[in-house]
C-alpha cells in the first residue's frame, strides 16, 4: 500500500465516521443527564434536509451549516416537551420523533430532489498539510471535521472539568439527589436535549453539505441508530467515542477495499463486519464492571417530575 | 407560565379509559389542520386514516395480519422492559426465527404431512430464542449493554438472510431471483377464515401470547420476580432473585415471540424467504410496547391501533393522493398524542404562574 | 357526536358522487418500492406515470403508493388499488411478483403489470422488463476508450441477474476495444445509501480504477469521481447535473412510453397481456447525450447505440467465454431469453465472484 493511498483512505475514514461521532458526542451529553432520546436518526435527517435546503436557498453552505444546527434543535424541544414538560415514556417518544422525522424531512425536501448540493469547502492550511501520510488527515479536512474533533475535547473538559459538568452528571446519576440538593433537574435536561439535538443536527448537516452534497429521502440510512449504539460502545466517554466512530468508519472502508482486491469472501459476511467488530470489541471492555458501573448514567431513561 | 406535572395518589381510572379518546380527539385536530395546510378535505383524510380501513371484511382481515406481528413481537418485549433488559434487536430475532423455521420446508421440500407446521413453529421459536440468548449471554457473563450488542445483531441477520437468499437457499427454479423456494401446502400456516381474507394463526398466537404472558406477570411468582427486579434491582437480590436467570429467561421469552412473529410472518402471510420480509416490525414493536404501557393487554390495543394507522395512511394515499411522508406525519402525530394523553392518568397537570420557584 | 359521524358520511359519499361524475375513462395506478424522491429505480417510474397523465391528459386518471415493503404489505396494497377501481396496476419491483399474481387470480378483470418478474399465472397478468444492459455495453466501450489505467470500478448494488448482465455486457464491451481491460466489482449490498455509495467509490479509487460506472441509485458515486477528476457513468436517471464535467453518458430508464402505450391499448380495446422485453429500439433504455469525450469516441459510441437499437448488434453474441474458462456461447450463437433472465455467471475477464 502507497503512501498516497493510506492518505486517502485516512480521509474517507474520517468522512464516513464525522457523522457518526457529532451526533453520538450529542447523544452521549443527553444520556449523562439521564434522558435516553431514541430519536437521533429523526433529528439528523431534519438537519440533514433543513441543511441542503437552507444553503439551497441563501448559496452560501455555512448558512446551510447553522440551519442544520438549529433544525436538530428545534425539533429536539418537542421530545423535549413530551419527555420533560410532560414525562412521556423516553424510548417510544424518542422512536415516534424518527417515524415523525422520516415523514417531515420528506415533505420539506420534495422540491429539492435532483438538485446537486453545494459543498463544504475544505480548509487546508498550507505546508502543513504536506506532511507526509497524517498531512492531509490533519490539516486539509473541512471545518465539520475540525468541529468534530474540537467538540470531543470540549465535551470532554465540560463533563470531567466544570461544575456544570458535575452537575449534569449528579443529574443523570441520580435525578432524586439532584433535586434534593436544589439542582432544577428539568432544566439541566432541557439544556442536554437542545445540545444533543443541535449536534445531531449538524452531523445530518455534514451528510447534506460534505459527505454527499445532495438531498434524496432517507438520506441518513440508519446512522442515527450507529451513533445511539456508539454511545453505549464508548461506556457514555467522550474519547471512547471518537475510537467507536473511527472503528466503525475503518471496518466499513476496509471491507470495500478487501472487495475491490477481490477477495472470495461473500460481501454479505464483509458488510456485517463492522457490526460484528464493534459487539467484540465492546465484549472485550466492558468486562471490567467497575468502570462500566461508575461510567453508566444510573437514572437512564427513567422520568423524572419534581415531588413537592 | 409553566406546566407542572402533580402526581395523583392512585392512577386515575377515569383518565385510564378517557386518554386514548381525547389523544385521537388531538389528533384529528391536528390531522385535520395538516391536510387543510395541504390542500386535503380534511374530513376525507381523517374518514380514510380511521374508518375506511374497518367498513371491509377484507381489510379487517389485513389489519390482523399487520398487528399480529407487532403484538406477538411487543408482548415478548415487555417482558424484558418490565426487568429492565433494553433488547432493541428484536428485528434480527424474529428474522432469525423466520430462518430457523424455513429450513424444513427449504432444505427438506419432500418432507411433508401434518408434522411440518408444529415442527415449523418450534424451530422458529427456538432460532428467536437462540439468537437472543447472544445479548443476554453477553450481558450476564460479559456485561456487555445489550442495546448496542442486541441493535448490531440485527444487521448482521439481516445480512445472513440477504447470503441465504442468494446463494445457499435461492430456489432452484427461480431463475437465480434472490428468493427460497416456495413452501408446500403443509408448510403455510392457515387462514382462520379462508372464505372472507386471507388472516392466518399468526394472530391468534398473538392473543394467546398476550393472554399467557399476562397471567405469568400478575398471577405466578416469577412474575413477580421479574417486576421487582425490574423496579429495584437492589431489593430483587435482597429477596433472593437471580439476576442471571432474569437477564437470560426475559431475552429468551422475547427472542421466542418475536421468532414465532418471523415463522407465522413468513409461513403465513408470505409463503417464501425473501431477501426483506419486514417493514421494521421489531423496531415498531417497542413503540406497540410502551404505547400499550407495557400490559400485555394493552400491547394487543396498541398493536391493532398502530396496524390501522398503516392501513389508514395506505387508504388515505390512494383517496386524496397524499404521499407516504405525509402518513408518516400524521402516524408521528398519532404517537405523540397518545404518548402525551397517558400522562394524565399518573398526573394532574397545572398551569403555573411565572413567579413561582420550582 | 352521531351526528356529526353523519354529516361526515354524507359529505363523503357525495364527493365520492362528484368524483365519479368526472372519471377518467382509465384508472391505472402504480406501487413503487422506494420513495419516489430516491432519484432511482422509483423516481423513473413515477416520471413514467407523470408522462402518461400528460401523453393522455383527462383520459386517464393515476393513483400511487410509494415505500411499499416487498412482503406482506405488498399483497395489501395491491389488492386495496384492485378494489378501489384501478382498471391497470403496475408493481415495479420483482418482489411484488408472488402478491401480484395472488390478487390477479381474485380480480380478473382487472389488468396486472409486473416488471421485471416471470411469472404470469393469469391471463390478465404481463410482465415486462428492460435491457438496460445494451446501454452497459455502450458503457463498456466507451470506458475502455476513456480509461488511461486500463481498469473501471463497478459499484453493485446486489448480486442478481439484472446487475449481472449489466457487469457482463459491461466488460464485453470494454473486451470489443481493449481486450485486456479490467473491472473491479464492490458490492455496496443497498440498492440506495449515499454514503456508503460514496464510500465504495472513494475505495475503488484508491485501488487505481480511473472510471466509475454503477447499479445503486444514489447520484453519490458521480460527486465523488467529480471531486477526484475521473469519469463516471449516470446510473437510472441522467446526473449531468452532479458532474457537469463528469458524465460520460447515463442509461436513463425510461417507462414512460410503455405506461402510455399499454394504457393506450386499454383505452382503444386492443390490450393483449404480454411478456414484453424492451430496449433501446423501443425507447425504453435511452443514453444521456455522450459529454465529456473526443469525437472520435462519441462516434463510436453513436455507433454502437445505433447498431444495437437496429437490431444489428447483440451484446450477448459469441464466441464468449465465461469466467471459468469454459465456452459459453459459440461463434455468432446469441444467449437465449432464458439464460439471460437467470444470468449468474460472469464472463472471462471479471475480477469478482458470484455467491453461488
Amino acid at each position: 500500500m502507497s503512501f498516497e493511498m493510506a492518505e486517502a483512505i485516512l480521509l474517507t475514514i474520517a468522512t464516513a465516521a464525522t457523522p457518526l461521532l457529532i451526533a453520538a458526542l450529542g447523544e452521549l451529553v443527553v444520556e449523562r443527564s439521564g434522558v435516553l432520546n431514541l430519536g437521533v436518526e429523526g433529528m439528523m435527517v431534519m438537519g440533514a434536509v433543513t441543511g441542503f435546503a437552507a444553503a439551497q436557498l441563501s448559496g452560501s453552505p455555512w448558512i446551510g451549516v447553522l440551519a442544520a444546527i438549529v433544525a436538530g434543535a428545534v425539533f429536539s424541544m418537542l421530545f423535549a416537551f413530551l419527555t420533560l414538560s410532560l414525562a412521556t415514556n423516553q424510548v417510544a417518544t424518542g422512536l415516534s420523533l424518527t417515524i415523525l422525522g422520516l415523514g417531515l424531512s420528506g415533505m420539506i425536501g420534495e422540491s429539492f430532489i435532483g438538485t446537486p448540493g453545494l459543498k463544504l469547502q475544505s480548509w487546508v492550511i498550507p505546508g502543513l498539510s504536506e506532511i507526509p501520510l497524517v498531512g492531509k488527515f490533519l490539516f486539509a479536512q473541512d471545518p465539520i471535521f475540525y468541529i468534530s474533533i474540537l467538540l470531543t475535547i470540549c465535551v470532554w473538559w465540560f463533563i470531567f472539568r466544570t461544575r456544570a459538568g458535575l452537575t449534569l452528571r449528579a443529574v443523570g446519576d441520580s435525578h432524586g439527589s439532584a433535586h434534593a440538593l436544589g439542582i432544577r433537574v428539568i432544566r439541566i435536561r432541557y439544556l442536554a436535549v437542545l445540545f444533543g439535538g443541535a449536534c445531531a443536527g449538524l452531523a445530518g448537516g455534514q451528510l447534506s453539505l460534505v459527505y454527499t452534497p445532495q438531498w434524496v429521502e432517507n438520506m441518513t440510512a440508519g446512522r442515527g441508530w450507529i451513533a445511539l449504539a456508539l454511545v453505549v460502545f464508548a461506556s457514555w466517554l467522550p474519547w471512547r467515542v471518537v475510537a467507536g466512530a473511527y472503528l466503525f468508519g475503518a471496518v466499513t472502508i476496509a471491507q470495500f477495499h478487501a472487495q475491490a482486491q477481490g477477495i472470495a469472501i461473500p460481501s454479505q459476511f464483509l458488510s456485517a463486519l463492522p457490526y460484528l467488530a464493534t459487539i467484540v470489541v465492546l465484549v472485550l471492555i466492558s468486562s471490567n464492571r467497575r468502570m462500566t458501573m461508575r461510567n453508566t448514567p444510573a437514572s437512564l431513561g427513567k422520568p423524572f417530575v419534581p415531588e413537592r | 407560565m409553566r406546566i407542572e406535572l402533580v402526581r395523583r395518589p392512585n392512577p386515575s381510572a377515569l383518565y385510564s379509559a378517557l386518554s386514548p379518546l381525547l389523544a385521537l380527539a388531538i389528533t384529528a385536530a391536528l390531522g385535520a389542520v395538516m391536510f387543510a395546510l395541504l390542500g386535503k378535505a380534511p374530513h376525507l383524510a381523517l374518514y380514510s386514516y380511521f374508518i375506511e380501513p374497518l367498513t371491509e371484511v377484507w381489510s379487517i382481515h389485513e389489519l390482523l395480519i399487520k398487528a399480529a406481528p407487532l403484538i406477538l413481537i411487543a408482548v415478548g418485549l415487555s417482558v424484558c422492559f418490565l426487568s429492565n433488559n433494553w433488547n432493541i434487536g428484536a428485528e434480527g430475532q424474529f428474522i432469525m426465527g423466520a430462518i430457523a423455521g424455513s429450513a424444513l420446508p427449504i432444505l427438506a421440500p419432500d418432507f411433508q404431512g401434518p408434522l411440518v407446521l408444529p415442527a415449523m413453529l418450534i424451530m422458529g421459536m427456538l432460532g428467536g430464542m437462540a439468537y437472543a440468548a447472544i445479548p443476554a449471554v453477553l450481558k450476564a457473563r460479559f456485561n456487555t449493554n445489550e442495546i448496542l450488542s442486541s441493535l448490531m445483531l440485527v444487521y448482521v441477520a439481516q445480512l445472513f438472510l440477504d447470503w441465504l437468499v442468494r446463494g445457499p437457499w435461492r430456489n432452484p427454479e427461480g431463475f437465480n431471483f434472490p428468493e427460497s423456494r416456495n413452501f408446500h401446502a403443509d408448510a403455510i400456516l392457515p387462514e382462520i377464515m379462508s372464505s372472507s381474507g386471507r388472516a392466518h394463526y399468526g394472530f391468534v398466537f398473538a392473543i394467546i401470547a398476550a393472554l399467557v404472558v399476562w397471567f405469568t406477570l400478575n398471577r405466578t411468582l416469577k412474575g413477580f420476580e421479574i417486576r421487582v427486579l425490574g423496579q429495584s434491582p437492589r431489593a430483587g437480590r435482597f429477596a433472593g432473585f437471580s439476576y442471571t436467570t432474569t437477564v437470560i429467561t426475559t431475552f429468551l421469552i422475547a427472542g421466542a415471540l418475536a421468532g414465532l412473529a418471523g415463522i407465522s410472518e413468513v409461513s403465513g402471510a408470505i409463503g417464501q424467504l425473501r431477501p426483506v420480509i419486514s417493514p421494521g416490525y421489531g423496531f415498531t414493536a417497542i413503540i406497540v410496547a410502551f404505547l400499550g404501557r407495557l400490559n400485555p393487554l394493552g400491547i394487543v390495543a396498541a398493536g391493532l391501533v398502530l396496524a390501522l394507522s398503516y392501513l389508514g395512511g395506505e387508504a388515505a394515499q390512494i383517496t386524496l393522493g397524499v404521499s407516504n411522508k405525509v402518513s408518516n406525519v400524521f402516524q408521528g402525530i398519532l404517537l405523540f398524542s397518545v404518548l402525551a394523553c397517558d400522562t394524565l392518568i399518573h398526573y394532574r397537570i397545572r398551569i403555573a404562574g411565572p413567579a413561582r420557584a420550582e | 357526536m352521531r351526528n356529526t359521524t353523519k354529516l361526515m358520511l354524507a359529505a363523503v359519499a357525495s364527493f365520492g358522487m362528484a368524483a365519479q361524475a368526472q372519471a377518467a375513462d382509465v384508472k391505472a395506478c402504480f406501487i413503487y418500492v422506494g420513495p419516489i424522491g430516491d432519484f432511482g429505480w422509483s423516481y423513473q417510474h413515477d416520471q413514467g406515470r407523470l408522462e402518461l397523465e400528460e401523453a393522455l391528459g383527462d383520459k386517464v386518471e393515476t393513483a400511487y403508493l410509494e415505500s411499499v415493503p416487498e412482503g406482506a404489505d405488498a399483497e395489501r396494497a395491491i389488492e386495496r388499488f384492485a378494489r378501489s377501481g384501478c382498471n391497470i396496476i403496475f408493481t415495479t419491483s420483482f418482489g411484488y411478483m408472488d402478491a401480484t399474481n395472488k390478487v390477479a387470480a381474485k380480480f380478473p378483470d382487472v389488468k396486472f403489470e409486473h416488471a421485471t418478474g416471470y411469472k404470469r399465472e393469469t391471463p390478465n397478468v404481463s410482465t415486462y422488463n428492460s435491457k438496460f444492459y445494451q446501454g452497459r455495453y455502450v458503457q463498456g466501450q466507451i470506458a475502455a476508450k476513456m480509461s488511461e489505467a486500463g481498469v473501471a470500478g463497478y459499484i453493485g448494488s446486489f448480486p442478481i441477474p439484472e446487475v449481472v448482465r449489466g457487469i457482463n455486457s459491461f466488460m464485453l464491451g470494454a473486451q470489443s476495444v481493449n481486450p485486456d481491460f479490467a473491472v473491479k466489482v464492490v458490492w455496496a449490498n443497498t440498492w440506495f445509501d449515499p454514503g456508503k455509495e460514496a464510500d465504495a467509490a472513494k475505495a475503488l479509487i484508491d485501488q487505481g480504477v480511473d472510471i466509475i460506472t454503477q447499479h445503486t441509485d444514489s447520484t453519490a458515486p458521480m460527486q465523488v469521481a467529480a471531486e477526484r477528476g475521473i469519469k463516471a457513468f449516470g446510473q437510472a436517471s441522467d446526473m449531468i447535473n452532479f458532474g457537469p464535467e463528469t458524465q460520460l453518458t447515463a442509461i436513463v430508464d425510461d417507462w414512460g412510453p410503455y405506461y402510455i402505450e399499454r394504457v393506450q391499448a386499454l383505452l382503444d380495446g386492443t390490450y393483449e397481456s404480454v411478456d414484453v422485453w424492451h430496449g433501446m429500439a423501443d425507447g425504453n433504455v435511452v443514453m444521456a447525450p455522450y459529454a465529456n469525450m473526443p469525437d472520435d469516441v462519441k462516434a463510436m459510441a453513436e455507433e454502437t447505440e445505433a447498431a444495437i437499437t437496429s437490431g444489428e448488434l447483440e451484446p450477448f453474441t459469441g464466441p464468449i467465454t465465461k469466467q471459468d474458462g469454459s465456452e459459453w456461447l459459440a461463434e455468432g450463437e446469441q444467449a437465449d431469453i432464458g439464460t439471460l433472465l437467470g444470468l449468474n455467471f460472469y464472463v472471462a475477464g471479471v475480477d469478482d465472484q458470484l455467491p453461488q
